[in-house]
């Protein structure tokens, strides 16, 4: 049988890239954790946590600790395999999501060239809409498991809502695809990394602006955030499809969430905004600086994003939830289905 | 190719091995107190009242239902516009026949629209 | 590497299937299903085809596996009540059936036809365009007038739904 080419090397490559990749998204979400509460408190003009550590910088870790420590309950009534289940099969899709995005540009060391970016698929995008549909079984078999009404009625329309956006978005990429002409992420960022018209980066915000904005607000309604945060609007359904979840399995949805965040705005950056190509700068010459210089550019627009989040949400107010699926039905689509005509059409009289 | 597979699978023994991590750690570590009332659905401190699992809006299966045809139609649209760049260097024919694909489909959308199925009441 | 990675996906495809069938609650069985169409995928990956393996994921497990359960929860199915298995002449059926595939399945192996000789796109010149590229090049040239009758499919599906579902619409006439 023929050998696919993995010597040792590449394996261990694979596996420090995998663990690199991992650390980062858990150690962002610890950070997001906090960063959610003191900009909460900069925009309601409070402190939020403070008092862990030299600004409140260890209050992740002590809610880490706690949430191990704390009593697990699991529902008399729950149906117990699912219920424990439920939770990773949040996590584990969102810790798989990130493999296909590209964080910098290509680094060589010893005359070897690696790529910065887990898994080159052929098929990167669709990879992530893959993944995306997955993670709706966490939010409705948690629902369901719990065997309770509040659990499951926010389990139904969370999976109501995420389904409907999911159309919206996958449509809203094609423009992307279309200007692109492949299906790889890697693609995507070479071809953001000339100029446009001479002075603008080639980024795709500027040529699908009308597809952003249709992606963005999907992004939204798939993570589940304000103003799209119905599954787990307090006063009417208490918490959501996580009601009876308590210690590190409640903390799970949570983690899949927040790292679900960064995916996303990663993958904003990665689409629109030119992945990790930094403006006017040809990275490739570089050399070493070049690759650093790349992932801090994919870091900081990245970071954008995730700030986006958190300052939407402390912004905005909720949508009911007629309004919501309306608004994902009767406006997205076309709008989408729009942006692709558009998109086709100026695509061929060029 | 398997090549390509590898780094995924990479990924997926880690991740497993993080959720699974998480999962049983707080299994291990957590006190275990359980008392009748402590495990009984929340309802917001009242006694719960009848079954949890009635019966749904039908609108939630029309959603689904929808979902699962326009799925299908999006999946039609990434082999297209994959190589709509190269076909159209031999007319805009590819433009066309997407026209037609999605004319089609914008009958049953308006269809769906005219007869209140995207409403939610 | 690839044979072992194929009795990987190919025994787990077959336990999860068995499993499917015989568990008695429903949800379970959609759980082992989607178990099923992972493994499914995980062939057509090794198979070069990608596009289809990704679609196998999307489409049925991430849409119609979603419907299921949606329509299990729909009607608050739990247990499955067994019913004796059917009248002779429906298991008699059946048999008949079954020993056709398996008689199928045994000529397949016994002749060779999967012993096969690549078409016009060998797994090497799909790698060098693509698969989506290959798909998206023959299926908008070659196959364009099935491309286009499954947009009536489609169309008839979305009809078939509201129909099904109408009883309870507002604005129905």
């Amino acid at each position: 049988m023929e050998q696919a080419g993995y010597a040792f090397v590449d394996i261990l490559i694979v596996l420090a890239k995998v663990i690199v990749v991992i650390g980062i998204n858990l150690l962002m979400v610890m950070i997001l954790t906090l960063g959610e509460r003191r900009i909460a408190g900069f925009i309601q003009d409070r402190y939020g946590p403070n008092r862990v550590g030299p600004q409140g910088m260890l209050q992740p870790v002590a809610d880490g600790v706690k949430f191990f420590f704390k009593e697990e309950v699991i529902p008399s009534k729950a149906e117990k395999v699912i219920y424990v289940l439920a939770p990773a099969l949040v996590l584990g899709p969102a810790l798989l999501t990130f493999a296909v995005i590209p964080f910098g540009g290509p680094l060589s060391v010893v005359g070897k060239e690696i790529q910065l970016q887990i898994a080159e698929l052929n098929v990167g995008i669709l990879y992530i809409f893959a993944l995306l549909s997955l993670s709706v079984y966490g939010l409705v078999l948690g629902g369901w498991a719990s065997n309770s009404k509040y659990p499951l009625m926010g389990g139904l329309r969370s999976a109501a809502q995420m389904v409907s956006y999911e159309i919206s978005m996958g449509l809203a990429v094609i423009g992307i695809i279309m200007i692109t002409g492949s299906l790889r992420l890697s693609d995507v960022v070479m071809h953001q990394n000339e100029l446009l018209f001479g002075f603008l980066p080639h980024w795709n915000i500027f040529l699908q602006p009308l597809g952003f904005i249709i992606f963005i607000v999907a992004a939204y309604a798939e993570t589940n955030r304000v103003p799209f945060d119905l599954p787990e609007a307090e006063p009417e359904l208490v918490g959501g499809y996580h009601t009876e979840y308590s210690s590190m399995k409640f903390a799970s949805f949570m983690m899949g969430e927040y790292i679900a965040l960064i995916t996303s705005s990663a993958l904003m950056t990665t689409l629109y905004f030119g992945g990790w190509d930094f403006p006017y700068v040809d990275e490739s010459s570089l050399g070493i600086w070049g690759v650093l210089l790349s992932i801090i550019a994919f870091a900081v627009k990245t970071g954008f994003f995730l700030f986006l989040y958190l300052w939407v949400r402390w912004t905005l107010p909720r949508f009911r939830y007629d309004q919501l699926m309306g608004l994902g039905w009767k406006v997205m689509i076309p709008l989408a289905l729009f942006n692709i005509i558009i998109t086709g059409v100026v695509m061929s009289l060029l | 190719m398997v090549g390509e597979l590898v780094p995924i699978l990479v990924l997926l023994a880690v991740a497993v091995v993080i959720v699974a991590g998480i999962i049983g750690l707080t299994h291990l570590f957590g006190p275990k107190h359980p008392d009748p009332v402590k495990l009984s659905p929340y309802e917001s401190g009242m006694e719960p009242v009848g079954e949890a699992r009635t019966r749904f809006s039908i609108r939630f299966y029309i959603i689904a239902m929808l979902f699962v045809l326009f799925d299908i139609e999006v999946v039609f649209f990434y082999p297209w516009a994959v190589v709509f760049k190269k076909l159209l260097s031999m007319g805009s024919f590819i433009l066309i026949e997407m026209l037609v694909f999605v004319g089609l489909l914008l009958v049953g959308y308006l269809y769906a629209w005219k007869k209140g199925a995207l409403e939610w009441d | 590497m690839v044979t072992i990675f194929f009795f990987i996906f190919a025994v787990t495809a077959l336990v999860s299937a068995v499993l499917m069938i015989t568990y008695k609650n429903p949800v379970y069985s959609a759980l082992f299903l989607i178990l099923t169409f992972f493994s499914l995928a995980g062939m057509y990956f090794l198979l070069e085809a990608q596009f289809i393996a990704i679609v196998q994921i999307i489409v049925y497990a991430g849409a119609i596996m979603v419907l299921f359960l949606f329509v299990m929860m729909l009607l608050n199915l739990r247990q499955e009540t067994r019913l004796p298995i059917g009248r002779p002449f429906q298991v008699a059926l059946g048999s008949i059936f079954a020993l056709i595939l398996l008689i199928q399945l045994f000529f397949i192996v016994k002749v060779g036809l999967t012993v096969s000789k690549f078409g016009a796109f060998p797994p090497e010149k799909i790698n060098k365009i693509g698969s989506v590229q290959v798909i998206g090049g023959e299926l908008f040239t070659n196959y364009l007038f099935p491309f286009e009758a499954a947009s009536i499919l489609l169309l008839v599906g979305i009809i078939g739904a509201i129909i099904l579902g109408r009883k309870k619409l507002p604005n129905e006439m």
